[in-house]
């Protein structure tokens, strides 16, 4: 049996803020474009960044990409490629006045240039004070990108297959990527979309975590289907955590409860934070705040009835302070957490929220894996850009704010080097394989047959917990070891999946069945990679090893699928034109 | 008026509070509601997320009247 074809230029697949930019750099050619979207694009993960830009305008006061730069190397924990983010930081002012073109909605300031606001690492003159370098919109800022992009797609007619899953990446024989496979939700009928350039804006598998800030949709499908074509994925072991999401939920309570007062206390209703640090106690920084809290929890100390939890407590700073200061934490208390923190303590968990790793690509988008002794061969046809894509310009620890210009940057870059390559490439490279499609019916195949098999919710449940308990914020080596065993099971089970519902039409267990398959990739890719991973850096912080180890850890991890194994590539600390940043202690 | 699973799908969102608020709600109260009111909450699922989130957690009030008993049942759990 074969499948049905149709032929484009360029499939994109995603349609939140990375896909829309590279649609959109595409929709200025006559190319041929389709973007496929699991969700309508507005209501992409995107709209949830409420940070804003990062860009030296230098508007409010001087700034300068080169000062930009050195926060983003520094916030890496030289990790990130210095060429890469050298790249990004000089065109960032760039990709921001373009958006403020295409009708973004950014604040002012009275004498009309677009106002900015400091935002956490972002200094000047190489950390010598905070500068205001974050362009935002109001606090809705995602949402107005989202929204700016979509309506200059469709100015430009951007072709929109939404409610669309893509399934698997088709690659030749020489490796060269062919398009993809995908599921229309309305029909339940799966379509090969070949296409001359390939590019995934599939973004983050934030829900691997038990706890996590991230949408449901997060489910890791570039990566899951990158990892399942022989593709490698780089620096999987770094995910950046926030202390305090509602316990079992993920929803974040705002760090300003504990500046307001608030404090933590653990199941014996020990104020903790005093122990780890004396001074700051619950003002700490972020990552000595969840290194505590993941003691606590791996001590016993965790409260509710698995001991998973601790307990932010905010009741003594009183109802009035607490409606003035701190408002809608009480919604949020009461909707995610069923509890009134006026009375009552609100469980809280270090929690999930950006995945700095991913499918590793170079500067223009395109995807690079290790090739006869290339570190880093282009894969012909295939691109990568937004939180699936590993560039890397986070590196161990991302700058917040920097993931919106992320996508700007390399989207509007990925976009110009497709145009390029095809121009030079000319026409459809000759014909689909003969088994094109095949690996994705024999996957829908035994989906649909499976007897006697595992309950996807169940397998997901315990990924979520193993994640969570074995690879979570702080990392114990027992744990880690442990959890390399148990994570490979799961990967076992969710090969073995049965789903009750066999119905066409918008059938939400098939498509869970399939997101859970990509999930367990990336689950086993960190995991597996941060066991490896002998030192602490940035996010990947090991009870065992303290330090970060420039002599034998200043590389990149690449995880293999096929084998299970690791790989790494050397970090590229020589920038594009300027003097290398030498790592040093990373002291804020 | 849409089906289940088709709505199912779009309660599927980009913010991770409304995946929560809506996948309780069609849990806890889409079965008892009449035809009208299935229909209203089919086309507030139009409405942006950060909008939706606003009157889900009380911060805002809908600028449309009618949608205002579907909000108040997701403001209820």
């Amino acid at each position: 049996m074969s499948l049905p074809a149709r032929a484009f230029d360029a499939v994109i697949v995603g349609g939140g803020g990375s896909g829309l930019r590279t649609a959109l750099e595409l929709a200025r050619s006559d190319l041929k474009v389709a973007v496929l979207s699991k969700v309508f694009p507005t209501r992409s993960h995107t709209v949830a960044a409420q940070g804003g830009v990062a860009a030296s305008l230098g508007n409010v006061e001087e700034d300068h990409w080169h000062w930009h730069m050195y926060d983003t190397v520094k916030g890496s924990d030289y990790l990130g490629d210095q060429d890469a983010i050298e790249f990004m930081c000089r065109k960032a002012n760039e990709v921001v006045y373009e958006l403020e073109h295409f009708g973004m909605p950014f604040d002012r300031m009275p004498n009309g240039k677009i106002y900015q606001r400091p935002f956490g690492g972002q200094t000047r003159n190489y950390g010598e004070r905070m500068v205001p370098r974050s362009c935002a919109a109001a606090d809705r800022t995602g949402h107005a990108l989202l929204h700016t992009l979509y309506q200059a797609n469709l100015k430009a007619r951007t072709q929109f297959f939404v409610e669309w899953m893509a399934l698997d990446l088709i690659r030749d024989r020489d490796g060269t990527v062919l398009g993809v496979t995908a599921l229309e939700m309305e029909t339940g009928e799966v379509m090969i979309l070949q296409a001359r350039a390939t590019v995934f804006a599939t973004g983050g598998a934030g829900r691997i975590f038990a706890a996590s800030t991230n949408a449901f949709i997060n489910t890791g499908d570039g990566l899951g289907m990158a990892a399942r074509a022989g593709l490698p994925l780089e620096d999987m072991e770094f995910w950046q955590f926030h202390p305090t999401g509602v316990a079992g939920a993920g929803v974040l309570i705002t760090e300003g409860v504990r500046g307001e007062g608030g404090y933590l206390l653990n199941k014996q209703g020990e104020r903790f934070m005093e122990r780890y640090a004396p001074n700051a106690k619950d003002l700490a920084s972020r990552d000595v705040v969840s290194r505590a809290m993941a003691t606590e929890i791996k001590e016993g100390r965790g409260a509710g009835k698995d001991g998973d939890y601790i307990l932010l407590k905010l009741d003594h700073l009183g109802e009035e302070l607490i409606n003035k200061r701190l408002p809608g934490i009480r919604e949020i208390a009461r909707k995610f957490a069923n509890v009134d923190p006026v009375k009552d303590p609100i469980p809280v968990v270090p929690t999930c929220h950006y995945q700095m790793g991913g499918i590793p690509t170079n500067c223009h988008g395109q995807v690079v894996a290790p090739k006869n002794g290339d570190a880093e061969a282009v894969v012909p046809g295939f691109y990568a850009v937004g939180e699936c894509a590993c560039v890397s310009v986070h590196g161990a620890n991302r700058l917040g704010t920097n993931s919106l210009l992320d996508l700007l940057v390399f989207g509007k870059a990925a976009g110009e080097r497709v145009i390029r390559d095809l121009r030079e490439d000319g026409p459809m490279r000759g014909n689909l394989p003969k088994d094109a499609g095949e690996h994705t019916l024999a996957r829908l195949a035994r989906l649909d047959n499976q007897r006697n098999g595992e309950r996807v919710a169940e397998v997901g449940a315990d990924m979520r917990r193993i994640m969570q308990h074995h690879c979570g914020v702080f990392r114990f080596p027992d744990l880690l070891v442990e959890g390399v065993k148990k994570i490979r099971e799961v990967a076992g089970r969710a090969g073995r999946t049965e789903i009750k519902d066999k119905s066409r039409t918008f059938n939400t267990a098939r498509v869970e069945a399939l997101e859970l398959d990509n999930l367990v990739e990336t689950a086993v890719a960190s995991l597996v990679s941060a066991e490896a991973r002998k030192e602490s850096r940035g996010s990947h912080d090991r009870a065992d090893c303290h330090r970060r180890d420039d002599a034998n850890w200043l590389k990149h991890t690449l995880w293999y699928k096929e084998g299970d194994r690791l790989e790494y590539k050397p970090v590229h600390t020589k920038p594009l034109t300027v003097e290398s940043f030498e790592p040093k202690a990373r002291v804020y | 008026m849409g089906d289940i699973d088709r709505i199912r799908w779009h309660c599927r969102r980009g913010l991770l509070e409304l995946d929560l608020i809506l996948a309780q709600f069609l849990e806890r109260h889409f079965e008892r509601l009449d035809r009208e009111q299935r229909e209203l909450f089919t086309e507030m699922l139009d409405e942006p997320d950060n909008d939706l989130l606003d009157w889900a957690l009380g911060r805002e009030e809908p600028p449309e009247p009618r949608y205002r008993p579907v909000v108040e049942l997701l403001r209820a759990d």
